[in-house]
């Protein structure tokens, strides 16, 4: 049976107050993304996994299609990046960074090996963290890393429009520094201090949670 | 014997890592230096949420339309790449921190990607008292990766770059005009920028550089053993 996000109903009426609203996921309440890789961690929850595709399916789709890949090839490389947050949300610790992120960098590495075809010079963070199942993951470590998506998140809204658009040709479209400045037309260091620029502000963000 | 390291790469160039753009070559010298560096790993850490945070938005950057869902269990054996190496703990190179120098190697990215040690290196002589290994880069990657091994107070030949150009030092010591750079240090140049290292009097210097474009080296030296060796 295949279904499609767009198709699938209401969500379900939880008991209590509403949870809060993710001013970008929308319906995704803070912290429901770890607690859903614990639950597919403990359970196999088939109904976590689900929520969470549906909270990052399209997104992993359009960072790959973005990246040149074909519809088809996005969608294979959403389902795979995805499937290992599945088989493998039991060696997810938040201390080593946000769900978000963690994702992130499975996407990330999967589109290194297979659009560019280039070795994955990466640590993938489940392998960092295999002595702690995130099963045990302390209700702090959550809370902490929630907060840091969240002013990470905040922060793109600080950058002004050239700091945004060198950002996102680097980690989106996934253009080296050299490709920026030919695409902008500017001098590789000018492409390089904004870079510097807006990392300072998530960097500034982030402070006193280090 | 312990080194301090206090030469990080430019944010920028940490940046495009962890965003997955940086070039091969230049990212197995990030990769080389984080696998030593605590204080970078960290700074990795920060540079993916903010990754995280741009993939959230790419659906507002154009129409991505609804995908199908597949349970996982219709789903299997799907290979995932397996990274070539990766962090183990190891030297814990926190800025500031003393890291013991006791058993020297090439990092481990390096050792794993490679298969290669300090005493297994084929090293080729480039000439007096330069010698050097080219490590491969996948298919169709442009630029330049190689071990590059400096006899005690030799100089380099001046180079200038086609682009970035990131040394790591990995043995002993080289001097420039920026400063003197020991293990575990980086070095995040420019394409604007000439140098003319200088490897330590006692020490010597084995270190790994990482170019974008393959590197231009000049001097007599460079132009005398430039056809042979495609430097």
């Amino acid at each position: 049976m295949v279904q499609t996000w767009a198709h699938v109903g209401p969500r379900r009426q939880s008991k209590g107050p509403p949870p809060s609203r993710d001013p970008v996921l929308g319906f995704m309440p803070r912290g429901l993304m770890s607690d859903l890789l614990a639950r597919i961690a403990k359970d196999k929850d088939n109904d976590a996994f689900r929520q969470l595709y549906e909270t990052f399916g399209s997104r992993v789709r359009g960072y790959m299609m973005r990246q040149g890949a074909d519809p088809a090839t996005a969608e294979e490389l959403t389902q795979e990046t995805l499937l290992t947050v599945w088989r493998k949300a039991n060696l997810y610790s938040s201390e080593k960074g946000g769900a978000a992120a963690w994702i992130f960098t499975i996407a990330r590495n999967l589109r290194i090996d297979r659009l560019r075809r280039e070795v994955v010079w990466y640590e993938l963070t489940d392998e960092m963290a295999q002595a702690v199942p995130s099963g045990d993951q302390a209700v702090d470590d959550i809370v902490a890393q929630n907060e840091r998506q969240l002013r990470v998140r905040a922060t793109l809204s600080e950058l002004s429009d050239d700091q945004r658009e060198v950002v996102t040709l680097a980690y989106i479209d996934g253009l080296s520094h050299s490709q920026i400045a030919e695409r902008l037309s500017l001098p590789l260091g000018t492409v390089k201090s904004r870079m510097r620029l807006a990392y300072q502000k998530v960097r500034t963000a982030l402070e006193d949670l280090q | 014997m312990t080194a301090t390291i206090t030469r990080h790469p430019d944010d920028a160039t940490l940046m495009s890592f962890a965003a997955g753009s940086l070039p091969e070559p230049l990212a197995a010298a990030i990769a080389a230096h984080a696998s030593m560096c605590a204080h970078c790993r960290q700074e990795l850490s920060g540079m993916e949420s903010l990754g995280a945070a741009l993939m959230e938005q790419t659906s507002k950057l154009g129409p991505v339309e609804a995908i199908a869902w597949n349970p996982p269990r219709v789903v299997t054996n799907m290979a995932v790449p397996t990274p070539r190496w990766h962090f183990d703990g190891g030297e814990q190179g926190a800025r500031g921190e003393l890291v013991p120098n006791t058993a020297v190697d090439l990092p481990q990215p390096i050792v794993r990607a490679y298969n290669l040690s300090l005493g297994t290196i084929a090293w080729k002589r480039l000439g007096p008292g330069m010698w050097h290994h080219r490590l491969d880069l996948s298919p169709g990657v442009e630029g330049d990766l190689r071990l590059l091994k400096i006899a005690a107070g030799r100089k380099m030949p001046i180079h200038g770059h086609g682009g970035c150009e990131l040394t790591l030092v990995l043995d002993g010591a080289y001097g420039d005009e920026t400063g003197v750079y020991w293990r575990g240090d980086i070095q995040d140049v420019d394409d604007d920028v000439e140098h003319a290292p200088v490897a330590d009097a006692e020490l010597g210097c084995i270190c790994l550089i990482a170019s974008e474009r393959p590197a231009r080296f000049r001097g007599l030296v460079s132009r005398f053993i430039q056809p042979w060796t495609g430097m």
